[in-house]
């Protein structure tokens, strides 16, 4: 029978929770990492068994760690994360040119096709990859060196290269998304990358429609169909058609279109998820109630799914790594909340369940199906 | 031979328990200290010593003797009773955080 296996990063550790595919009984393994800040676990699409975790506190640093075995046992692999020449500056909050200086991995994606490749997005932004599970990084440097480097600036999480999605059409297509500077893509296996941030319009800039400065806080696609994109920005849920040539706003009827995850459903590309958080001052749902928005029209018109959540006294926040989908039929959805909750729906988004509750703030939760 | 008291969270790194004991040529500093248990220890390279910077990381302190020594030279030699393995060389993590 299918299976899933859900893996969450949180502020003190990973956790993996497993469950056949009704998806109802849950078993729930870790702290692996106890202590440790997780920000992101994600399993390659070519091997399940085969995990990557990004490790990091303030005290020791950022390690990397990996799996083989469907996170049952770890080993620790490079953490060295050079930047490619000299760093350059970019803009810190008060405008003034600040030193690119590395922090943390907010973001592994494996490759589609090979388990020993696999690509990382850090702060201060940059992208890296390695080819040989993790031992070695190389940094993908014409992002950082394609011009308009200097004028990013980190937003209040700091400068992170948070979202990295790759075209199961054409590998060689890769997005890529940072807080603050914006959307970018490359054509070229992350030789070369272009702003795509054309439509984007971010009232806070002294520039709002400049190319670069946008704080995208997500940006998320339907493998069949990668020229369609979905994005949340600090402001604005919006949607492009032509591979982020363009942008335009399908915020719709949403109460706020203040948030941080974006997803797409498995099997329906224009069925796409939210969660509205009231704004970038409060950082909490809406008059206490968590309520997970999902659009069928590919945006625009939005109907409000609180069967199983939280309509009162609930104030976490659902973070821009935090959630996911599995591809069982009916699609399950997934996130979990800055108060340790990780919630499930096995219907698509129709009811929901806590399937752990006490769990540290979590960071990031990503989905497998398992055959 | 020199003897070495990790932090709890590096010692569950290197699957070590109790001090860590190494054998160290030459001068008997901070930085051949590292070197060699780094060298023993590669999943331990970043956590002490920054990759980038190759100094001692903010939250990280080194005591021995009584002394904090976290802003010695890293190639200053360090006491003789660490030198001799009399005494431990102790890598703390800071008192920090949340």
């Amino acid at each position: 029978m299918n299976g899933v296996r859900v893996l969450v990063g949180t502020r003190k550790g990973a956790f993996v929770l497993t469950a056949d595919g009704k998806r109802k009984q849950w078993d729930v393994s870790g702290p692996h990492f106890t202590g440790w800040e997780i920000y992101h676990v994600k399993g390659s699409p070519a091997d399940p068994n085969r995990l990557y975790a990004s490790q990091s506190s303030s005290w020791f640093g950022q390690l990397i760690q990996r799996s083989s075995d469907g996170g049952k046992t770890w080993e620790a692999v490079g953490n060295e994360f050079a930047y490619d020449g000299a760093p350059g500056t970019h803009q810190w909050y008060d405008g003034t040119p600040h030193p690119w200086e590395f922090k943390r991995v907010w973001h592994l994606e494996p490759s589609l096709s090979d388990p020993d490749t696999v690509y990382a997005g850090v702060e201060d932004a940059a992208l890296f990859r390695s080819a040989d599970g993790g031992k070695q990084w190389q940094e993908l440097s014409g992002l950082r060196g394609h011009g308009s480097g200097p004028h990013w600036q980190p937003g209040a999480g700091g400068m992170c290269l948070h979202t990295i999605l790759i075209d199961p059409a054409d590998p060689q297509r890769i997005f890529i998304a940072i807080s603050a500077a914006g959307a970018f893509r490359s054509d070229d296996g992350g030789g070369t990358w272009k702003p795509i941030n054309r439509g984007l319009r971010s009232e806070m800039m002294p520039n709002p429609e400049a190319e670069v400065g946008h704080c995208v806080h997500r940006i998320a696609m339907h493998p069949s169909r990668p020229s369609v994109l979905f994005m949340q920005k600090h402001w604005d849920v919006m949607r492009s058609d032509d591979a982020g040539e363009s942008w335009r706003e399908v915020s719709g009827n949403l109460p706020t279109d203040f948030g941080f995850p974006i997803e797409v459903h498995a099997h329906e590309p224009e069925t796409i998820y939210v969660v509205p958080i009231k704004s970038d001052s409060e950082h909490v749902p809406p008059g206490g109630k968590l309520r997970v928005y999902r659009s069928r029209t590919g945006g625009n018109e939005w109907e409000a799914l609180t069967k199983g959540l939280p309509q009162r006294d609930c104030y976490v926040n659902i973070l821009r790594d935090a959630m996911a989908v599995d591809s069982l039929d009916p699609c399950g959805v997934y996130f979990g909340t800055t108060g340790g909750q990780v919630y499930a729906s096995a219907d698509s988004g129709d009811g929901w369940d806590a399937i752990v509750e006490h769990l540290p703030p979590v960071l990031s939760v990503e989905v497998q199906t398992l055959p | 031979m020199i003897r070495i008291l990790l932090p709890y969270h590096l010692r569950t790194l290197a699957c070590v328990e109790g001090e860590v004991d190494l054998d160290v040529s030459g001068d008997v500093t901070q930085r051949s200290v590292l070197a060699a248990l780094e060298a023993r220890y590669p999943m331990l390279r970043g956590t002490i010593l920054d990759h980038q910077t190759q100094q001692r990381r903010p939250y990280v302190r080194f005591f021995a003797c009584q002394e904090d020594l976290s802003h010695e030279s890293l190639d200053s030699p360090l006491p003789e009773a660490v030198a001799t393995g009399s005494e431990p060389l102790l890598v703390v993590g800071a008192v920090a955080g949340g």
